[in-house]
């Protein structure tokens, strides 16, 4: 898993929680809440898609990793490494 | 005392066989069913009726996703019937805005699809949704309305089984009749079809209709009848007040002219006669009127050997004084049973009648069991008649609620 593919993910579950949105033009070094309609009720969807999908916990106390596409690539990848 | 005058002034509705008043009607006239084979979880394929509406004609993506089907079946017939009004929402003062919700049930659809959601997860309830607590409230399918709408006034639902379509107007009524409110956003919904528990409920009472054309699963008064066929739909009005109905220019479809609402306390689920025609008479009471009065009485009946019996023996009993037969006919064989959108679907299909003074039949009936065999009965075939002047509408309930809405013509 390359945080490029994490990324990959991270916006497959984004444009199921947030449908309406455009994914294509997220920018990954940018705040998700800040370019596109998520509240905190979508994070807890994605939190809950990464958990059905693919098995990866994230704790309450590591939401604010979830913030860009950078940062949940940071953050995500060495789990679905450990994973593998 | 002296009522103030409500009329009814917009219509939105979907139901398995329309998606609008005129549709609908058309299809009630042509003896166009709506019933159709789905596959229902874990008990394979039955009869039901489905709404075709398309959701986000009024709805985001991402609303869908997180609301309810009854709550966008709620929103698609609100915003049609505010349109159908030609209320301008936006000039309005929001919070003199009501939204009555009459609802057989609601959360089932929920709960099943989270429980088989996580049993897909061996049951570990970290996978249970945090959207499930707001989906399954009893008062979320008018909440939904009030989001989607922007009202600010009371948006609530009342639970009353298969009599909640009338209580929704009902209730509207003596809002509007109070002052509480000036615009009534009032009706039934149901969403029914989308739970395995109401199928495997009246399964197990014996009371779930099969055959092998869906269309003529759902057949009252028939003599081969066998229960019952689930239907999702809704059915949202807009009312007001005659006078400011007036004032704005509305084109008024007909006024609430009594009601009765009552109660068998006999049994769960037995219908009680004797109840239902004092429930009958007190709305003509009520309304001010005399059997001779009413020209058109669309029957609850619902297609279950007892019930259907019962409900003719009923309104035989309210109407025995009636010099000659009113019209009677029968919605639920066109479109199932919509559960509480079920009194305010069979309404509107009958108000056209003031002004084509048809009268659209009961179909399915190859074969009229004896003991549903009142006076009266429009059978497979419209009838055109003299006079439309009060159509009186019954909606019975489980536990036993019963409810009797009589709308007339509007005169000045």
């Amino acid at each position: 898993m390359t945080k490029e593919e994490c990324r990959k993910l991270v916006i497959d579950i984004i444009s199921d929680i947030a449908p309406d949105e455009d994914v294509t033009t997220v920018k990954p070094d940018v705040r998700l809440r800040d370019q596109l309609q998520l509240d905190s009720m979508d994070f807890l969807d994605i939190v809950m898609e990464l958990r059905k999908r693919h098995g990866i916990e994230v704790p309450e106390a590591d939401y604010m990793q979830l913030a860009s596409l950078d940062s949940c690539a940071e953050y995500l990848t060495p789990k679905f490494q450990a994973k593998a | 005392m002296k009522h103030t005058r409500i009329v009814i002034t917009g219509i939105g509705l979907t139901a398995p066989n329309g998606n609008n008043l005129a549709e609908f009607r058309q299809n009630l006239l042509n003896g166009v069913s709506g019933i159709g084979m789905t596959e229902v979880r874990y008990m394979g394929q039955w009869p039901a009726g489905l709404c075709k509406f398309d959701p986000l004609k009024h709805q985001k993506k991402k609303d869908v996703r997180i609301g309810t089907r009854a709550g966008s079946i709620s929103i698609y017939c609100a915003r049609e019937a505010v349109a159908d009004s030609g209320i301008a929402l936006e000039a309005r003062d929001k919070s003199r805005i009501g939204v009555y919700l009459g609802i057989t049930e609601h959360g089932n659809v929920e709960t099943e699809n989270e429980v088989y959601n996580i049993s897909q997860f061996k049951y570990d309830t970290k996978f249970w949704t945090h959207h499930h607590n707001p989906r399954t409230v009893a008062n979320s399918p008018a909440g939904e309305v009030s989001l989607n709408l922007g009202t600010t006034g009371p948006a609530y639902t009342i639970g009353a089984a298969c009599a909640a379509g009338n209580m929704g107007l009902i209730h509207a009524a003596q809002m509007l009749r109070l002052d509480e409110v000036d615009l009534a956003i009032a009706g039934g919904v149901s969403e029914s079809p989308q739970t395995f528990g109401i199928f495997a409920g009246f399964k197990s009472q014996n009371a779930l209709a099969s055959h092998a054309d869906p269309t003529k699963a759902s057949r009252p008064f028939d003599k081969a009848r066998n229960g019952i066929v689930i239907s999702e739909g809704g059915c949202i009005y807009t009312l007001e007040r005659l006078d400011d109905a007036l004032a704005r220019g509305a084109k008024i479809y007909g006024e609430i002219a009594g009601y009765c609402v009552n109660s068998d306390a006999t049994d769960y689920v037995l219908p009680n006669p004797e109840r239902q025609a004092q429930c009958v008479e007190k709305a003509l009471i009520n309304a001010r009127m005399t059997v001779d009065d009413i020209d058109i009485v669309n029957t609850h009946a619902t297609s279950t050997p007892q019930g259907d019996i019962q409900e003719c023996h009923a309104i035989a009993a309210a109407f025995s004084k009636r010099k000659e037969p009113a019209a009677i006919n029968n919605t639920k064989s066109f479109i199932g049973h919509c559960m509480g959108a079920a009194g305010a679907l069979e309404l509107a299909g009958n108000l056209p009648s003031f002004d084509d003074l048809v009268v659209h039949p009961t179909i399915n009936v190859d074969e009229l069991d004896p003991q549903c065999d009142i006076p009266g009965l429009v059978i497979n075939q419209p009838r055109s008649v003299k006079r439309v002047d009060a159509i009186l509408n019954n909606s019975f309930g489980m536990l036993g609620i019963n409810s009797t809405l009589i709308i007339k013509r509007y005169r000045t």
